[in-house]
């Protein structure tokens, strides 16, 4: 009996041992628990009936997506996310021949690559108008798309003294400037020597409004300002109340030089800086400001009220004004909050001159001062997007999320996750004065294979979200080029593109509407080779030239037929032009291989397009 | 107090039983996986990284999930925060572990070969004091990977605890911590120790000759030294 109960408690023991061992046995979970769960087979259908849209049906907006370093625009439908085009704009771009014909080849200026980050749709008292889309570009450009034709009509710049021209394009409310702004300070004019050491002194942020004409949209230099070398980084122009100013956020305002991730983030705040482009204008007018690069540079030192500085959340990066330009909200991506500043506080303390100091001249606010609210929207705040009825959304990074917030009340009401690393956001209309709501797209960074694997270039990732509702919902993912940062929503019965270049419009000097005036003129070792593509000859159908002339064709497309377009691909040259209907295009280069060179049709046209073939004969010399 | 010690005594130098022995050598060879299997894992989540950054702990040595990368992945994150970079070097317990192992491992087979519940006592406290000694290294190195930030790193958080046990939300992590297949296997030679310990105990008590006799036997020992 006594040796069966020590028996027992042994068995006891070692059993309670065990189960010990066995609590302690715990797993991580496979699946992270902050994950939302998946979405319920009704969701998918709603979601699915939300995005598709039927063979032959039409999308309610358009997406005009920036291209990054591809230098592109793409245009997608919204709500079907689909890739309808892509306009080529910094970048030669062979689908439509641009970057080949004599005026694109010019308007490219020597440059195969532009860093294309913010478009913005042109504007009549603070709403898409639907005329122009200017995009910014890294090599100091902007370019204007015309939205009749959706084509690139100019590309103004390189402007002098701009270095990096990231915080751009933002136009005004009647789009009378877009503005451009150096991220990368550097000793001016370009071509000063300065050595890194003096960084803090001898390198200079500049920022630029460029006048947009109100009827061509031509483009030229208004006003360049000075400003301290910090990294000029991402802008808004004001609007309502606000209108007059633009917004421009920097990080670097230690004005450090090496390692920036960890030289530039040692400050607790950064600066938004708010530049009166008014005042701007008249100084300009004036002429006043130091001719520096060939341009007179506005120095904020000499002329005060030009500029002033308001301390931001550390490193902040977007800035984006409410659509009643009441409220300036700024997110310092190395904070957890945003900050919705109050314009009127901001003109209030500028009244009163309750400035903190300065920088190179320009007055600091306090922060205290001017500042309605800090929304704790989450982790890594990047930009905010407006919806109707005073909603914001906010794209955090570091979440991986979109938070909704109410202006006014500064309360987040729901959160809804990206895939993955959400940068910039759009929502429809959603940095105008009457943000159409319904529609947000999340512009994401990366895509971590949540698409059929393509290899290690992987796409980025666009992805709808519904904003009906109270809570967000997401839609639907798309897969888009590299590399989209900002994008603008504008709603399809706002534009009305052309479909063919009508006859009577083309001016251009060289077109020609018959066959019979087709064919080669000689004037001393130039030919010009007047050209008709229809279907399906080009014509003349031989040319014969020297070795060493300089020979110009110029093609004009004769249809009158939507869609009928057609190439011009010239083998071994190098050479491929697309022309519309309606359209004339020259290119001009060097006959300076002998031989026989094919050209032909590069755009599918007929059921003849086979036949629609020449020969470029060069008789050696 | 002096009948107990003298009790203890005896049992301490009592020979050990088969069936101890046995066990002995069953936790001899639980130490094995020490050598070969991790000993605790970390595994964090966040939005960016849906399937999860690994990290596993071995005596020997770090290793990062997704052979290797995972620990890139978390030096490049943690940089931001100042955070010392995660390096096999920067760990004497490699060092020593392996050692102390090892050298435990040789005591238990003194243990099975020519044990005493004396020995059998030893080594348990040996390895208790070292287990618990391990975990407490561990906890301290977390403790000074969370506390020990560059002052002038980019990214200013306060100074944290990563979880030992369990799971924690660091700023968009879900870090989870939990001891591995080796842990176990150390767990479970602290258990075979204990298991023979006791069984090892009550038998030398219960084999112990009467008070008197003990007594005579205790006489004649004190006497032969």
């Amino acid at each position: 009996m006594h040796k069966q109960t020590r028996t027992v408690r042994r068995g006891a023991i070692a059993l309670g041992l065990l189960a010990g061992a066995l609590f302690l046995a715990r797993c991580p979970p496979s699946a992270p628990k902050g994950g939302k769960a998946a979405a319920t087979v009704s969701d998918l259908q709603v979601a699915a009936m939300k995005t598709y849209v039927a063979p032959g049906d039409l999308d309610e907006f358009y997406l005009f997506s920036s291209g990054g370093h591809s230098g592109q625009v793409y245009v997608y439908g919204v709500p079907s996310m689909r890739h309808l085009t892509t306009i080529p704009v910094f970048t030669p771009y062979p689908g439509t021949g641009y970057g080949f014909d004599d005026d694109t080849k010019k308007m490219l200026g020597g440059l195969t690559w532009g860093d294309a980050h913010h478009p913005a749709l042109s504007e009549t008292n603070g709403d898409y108008d639907g005329r122009w889309l200017f995009i910014n570009e890294m090599n100091g450009r902007v370019a204007r798309i015309d939205l009749r034709d959706f084509k690139t009509k100019e590309i103004f710049g390189p402007a002098p003294n701009i270095s990096g021209n990231h915080g751009s394009s933002f136009v005004t409310p009647n789009t009378e400037y877009a503005l451009m702004s150096s991220r990368f300070s550097i000793p001016i004019p370009k071509g000063t020597y300065a050595s890194i050491d003096k960084y803090a002194t001898e390198y200079k942020g500049v920022a630029a409004g460029i006048k947009i004409d109100p009827q061509s949209g031509n483009m030229s230099l208004g006003w360049e300002v000075l400003l301290p070398p910090f990294d000029w980084d991402l802008g808004d122009a004001g609007k309502g109340p606000s209108d007059g100013w633009f917004f421009l956020t920097c990080y670097n305002a230690e004005r450090a030089t090496g390692k920036l991730e960890v030289t530039a983030s040692q400050r607790d705040r950064d600066y938004i800086v708010a530049i009166n482009w008014r005042e701007a204008e008249k100084a300009a007018k004036e002429g006043k400001g130091d001719m520096v690069g060939g341009v007179k540079v506005l120095d904020p030192k000499k002329i005060p009220g030009l500029a002033y500085l308001m301390p931001c959340g550390k490193s902040p990066h977007g800035v984006d004004v409410s659509p009643d330009g009441k409220w300036i909200i700024g997110s310092g991506k190395l904070a957890g909050i945003t900050t919705a500043f109050n314009f009127e506080k901001v003109m209030t303390a500028v009244r009163n001159k309750n400035f903190t100091g300065d920088e190179d001249g320009i007055p600091v606010l306090k922060y205290e001062d001017i500042k309605d609210a800090e929304v704790p929207v989450g982790l890594g705040p990047l930009h905010t997007q407006f919806g109707p009825d005073g909603w914001a959304y906010t794209s955090l990074f570091v979440d991986s999320a979109i938070a909704k917030w109410k202006l006014g009340t500064w309360e987040v009401v729901d959160k809804v996750p990206m895939s993955y690393s959400i940068g910039h956001l759009a929502a429809a209309e959603g940095d105008t004065m009457h943000p159409k709501g319904k529609y947000l797209v999340g512009l994401n960074k990366l895509s971590h294979g949540r698409h059929l694997s393509v290899g290690p270039s992987q796409p980025e990732s666009s992805q709808l979200v519904d904003i009906t509702e109270e809570k967000m919902k997401l839609l639907y993912d798309a897969f888009t080029e590299p590399e989209p940062h900002y994008a603008q929503m504008i709603k399809a019965d706002k534009l009305h593109p052309i479909e063919i270049y009508p006859k009577a419009e083309n001016k251009h000097p060289l077109a020609i509407w018959d066959v019979k005036d087709a064919g080669p003129v000689r004037q001393g070792d130039k030919v010009t080779v007047k050209t008709v593509v229809v279907r399906s000859t080009i014509t003349p159908t031989s040319v014969e030239v020297k070795q060493g002339d300089t020979v110009m064709f110029a093609i004009t497309n004769i249809e009158q037929t939507t869609d009928e377009l057609h190439g011009f691909g010239l083998l071994d040259y190098n050479l491929n032009l697309v022309i519309d209907p309606g359209e004339t295009k020259t290119v001009t280069f060097r006959a300076d291989k002998p031989g026989v060179f094919p050209y032909y049709c590069t755009n599918f046209c007929s059921a003849l397009h086979q036949e629609m073939q020449g020969y470029l004969i060069v008789k050696p010399k | 107090m002096k009948p107990f010690i003298e009790k203890s005594n005896r049992i301490l130098g009592s020979p050990l039983g088969y069936g101890p022995r046995g066990i002995i050598l069953v936790a001899a060879l639980l130490l094995v996986p020490a050598f070969v299997s991790p000993l605790w894992t970390m595994t964090m989540y966040a939005p960016q990284y849906p399937n999860g950054l690994r990290l596993q702990i071995y005596s020997h040595k770090l290793e990062g999930g997704n052979g290797g990368q995972d620990v890139k992945e978390i030096n490049i994150l943690n940089h931001y925060i100042g955070m010392k970079d995660l390096t096999t070097e920067d760990f004497t317990e490699f060092k020593w572990l392996p050692f102390v192992v090892g050298a435990l491992g040789l005591l238990f087979l003194r243990g099975v070969v020519f044990g005493t519940v004396g020995n059998l006592l030893d080594i348990t406290i040996l390895f208790a004091y070292f287990s618990l000694f391990s975990l407490w290294s561990f906890a301290y190195k977390l403790w000074a990977y969370g506390h020990n930030l560059a002052p002038s790193a980019a990214v200013k958080v306060a100074p944290f605890m990563p979880p030992l046990f369990g799971g924690k939300q660091l700023a968009n992590f879900e870090v989870y911590s939990y001891p591995a297949a080796s842990s176990y296997a150390l767990g479970g030679t602290a258990v075979a120790l204990i298991v023979a310990l006791l069984w090892s105990w009550q038998t030398a008590r219960r084999e112990l000759p009467s008070v008197s006799a003990g007594a005579a036997v205790g006489a004649a020992s004190r006497a032969a030294s």
